[in-house]
């Protein structure tokens, strides 16, 4: 029944090959984007399969109308990172290694939350955040968009200080170190796979999310590329190679971070949602 | 690949162990938990509470200047529940939720099944293929509705091309047609995340089994069956509940590709909490809806809440 090592040798050749063909169907999508966003914007009506003679004017058009709204991303992204992290890191350590009461229900709880739609919280928050002067704000948009981020982070996190040996963390104080300071020099550093994986996520949240930056702007101050992107096809839905050079520059994060962050990435899916 | 999640095989044995402090101490330890607590409260225990009371509360744009949102008992809920499109959008919620659901587990099922085998490249590609899940899905949206678009789609060229269908079909434009195109865009999106958890399922299987079939003589068919698919129900049972979670609550997804239209026939439950609350102002009303989606969320949260326990308990 042995296949001699040529037929084998054959036969995963033809997977490969068929792995090829799968990925190319579902990938389409994304290499339309590129194609329709390098083919200038004459060509509206219809856009070749094959970007013949590429041409970046749409990305400098996409820049010019949607630049700002990159950056704000970016730091509203970054701040919910770091709200995120700031958070989750001690939270998950408590819930992990001090055996307090009721750190059972909290876990249970960050896991609820989880499964709470993000339209009933904006829709409450906002009148909070009306009170609180907080519409139209940065601060108001990365704590919201720290939210999406924060249950996951808690439960990858404490899934992984669980496994930190008890004895580290008291030999560290043995030498006069108090509990805090023993956690940033020791156990922050340990858990620096968690965080980054944490922390991957946390900024990809943050940067897709969508209904909060809808519901909590009532303004263009604070507008992220994926409202603007919402925008722009309702005003120039005819400048499609605009409009895809935008999106191609708002899927930039996730390429960057699938090419350089892969293990964290597989890591961060199966981890986080099945523990 | 390495992980980053090792097995948390002692946590039953380290949270059970008794660790008496002073009661000092104990409110230093608390300390380390505290702001996640507090910002877990006012994130989401605040908005759940909140949208309970607004339900009984009426809004209208005019509450914005005086302030005034009266209780008006149980006006919200007859009038949400009197309007024809809630009917209408809690039926489309469960095709648009089922149909994605089905959808996405049978093919990244059968990825996942596929790339189990040994090939080259297979790890690379796998990794590729994470790309639609990663990438704002607002923007995935916008990329189909041009790609899905009735005459100057890529799509229907393609069909054109194959004699498959002369007009084209009107993808996102028809009220019969576009609520089965958003399905076939959120299966795109949820492939990749189905795949990869039911991937990692499948490593768990342990080999011998499969040469104990192997042996046995028994079909591929018949391998898949019964080694397979019962080893992996822990699992299939997780990424059900997840996708479940996550796909009723969809929302970006249908603004951005039909705006809940043509003629409301993409509309589910949270893109009418959105229109009711945020369009006509009326958040009481929006309130009543996105309890009904609580509610409905519930359900399937205590479903989790009892598998994840099942884990536990298994030391898992």
């Amino acid at each position: 029944m042995n296949p001699t090592p040529t037929r084998t040798r054959l036969r995963r050749g033809w997977n490969t090959v068929a792995a090829l063909l799968i990925l190319a169907v579902m990938l389409f999508p994304v290499y339309w984007m590129i194609s329709t966003a390098l083919q200038p914007g004459s060509s509206i009506a219809s856009t070749d399969l094959f970007p013949t003679s590429p041409d970046f004017g749409n990305f400098s058009k996409a820049f010019d109308t949607q630049g700002g709204s990159l950056v704000t991303s970016l730091v509203v992204a970054l701040g919910a990172v770091v709200v995120c992290l700031a958070l989750a890191a001690p939270a998950a350590y408590g819930l992990a290694q001090f055996g307090l009461r009721g750190s059972r229900g909290i876990v249970f709880g960050t896991l609820i939350t989880q499964m709470v739609p993000g339209i009933v919280v904006a829709n409450a928050l906002y009148s909070a955040y009306a009170e609180l002067n907080l519409v139209n704000s940065y601060l108001g948009l990365i704590l919201a968009d720290a939210s999406l981020g924060l249950p996951f982070a808690i439960v990858l996190l404490r899934a992984f200080m669980v496994s930190i040996p008890t004895e580290v963390v008291e030999a560290a104080m043995v030498d006069g170190a108090n509990r805090f300071t023993a956690f940033v020099r020791i156990v922050l550093p340990m858990s620096r796979n968690a965080l980054i994986t944490s922390g991957l996520f946390a900024f990809l949240f943050a940067w897709a999310d969508f209904i909060f930056a809808l519901t909590l702007n009532t303004t263009d101050d604070v507008k992220p590329v994926t409202l603007g992107i919402y925008q722009f096809i309702g005003a120039h839905v005819s400048d499609w190679g605009a409009v895809m050079a935008t999106a191609v520059l708002s899927a930039v994060p996730a390429a960057i971070l699938l090419v350089v962050a892969q293990k964290y990435i597989a890591a961060g899916i199966a981890g986080g949602s099945v523990k | 690949m390495t992980t980053t999640t090792p097995p948390a095989r002692t946590t039953a044995a380290r949270e059970t162990r008794p660790r008496r402090g002073s009661g000092r101490r104990r409110l230093y330890q608390w300390l380390f938990v505290a702001p996640a607590l507090v910002y877990l409260l006012a994130f989401f225990g605040y908005p759940l509470v909140r949208n309970v009371l607004m339900s009984f509360q009426e809004f209208t744009p005019t509450t914005y200047f005086t302030g005034e949102s009266p209780f008006n008992g149980l006006e919200n809920w007859r009038r949400v529940f009197d309007n024809e499109l809630f009917g209408d959008a809690l039926w489309q919620t469960i095709l648009f939720t089922v149909g994605s659901l089905v959808g996405q587990f049978a093919i990244g099922l059968g990825l996942a099944v596929f790339f189990s085998r040994r090939f080259h490249l297979s790890g690379v590609i796998r990794a590729v293929l994470l790309l639609p899940w990663l990438v704002p899905m607002v923007v995935s949206a916008v990329v189909w509705r041009r790609i899905m678009d009735q005459d100057h789609g890529i799509l229907n060229s393609f069909l054109e091309t194959l004699h498959l269908s002369q007009d084209g079909v009107s993808w996102l434009s028809s009220p019969s047609v576009a609520l089965l195109s958003a399905i076939l865009v959120n299966i795109w999106i949820g492939i990749p995340f189905n795949m990869v958890i039911l991937y990692g399922g499948l490593q768990e299987i342990p080999r011998e089994l499969y040469e104990a079939a192997s042996l046995d003589g028994a079909s591929p068919w018949r391998t898949f069956r019964s080694i397979t698919l019962p080893m992996l129900r822990p699992v299939v049972t997780v990424v059900l509940v997840l996708g479940f979670m996550s796909t009723i609550k969809i929302l970006d997804l249908i603004l951005a590709l039909t705006g809940g239209g043509p003629a409301d026939s993409t509309q589910t439950l949270g893109t009418l909490t959105y229109q009711l609350s945020f369009m006509q102002l009326d958040f009481g009303q929006g309130a009543v809806v996105g309890n009904v989606l609580i509610l409905i969320s519930a359900v399937f949260a205590v479903l989790y809440l009892r598998v994840n326990r099942a884990d536990t308990v298994k030391g898992k």
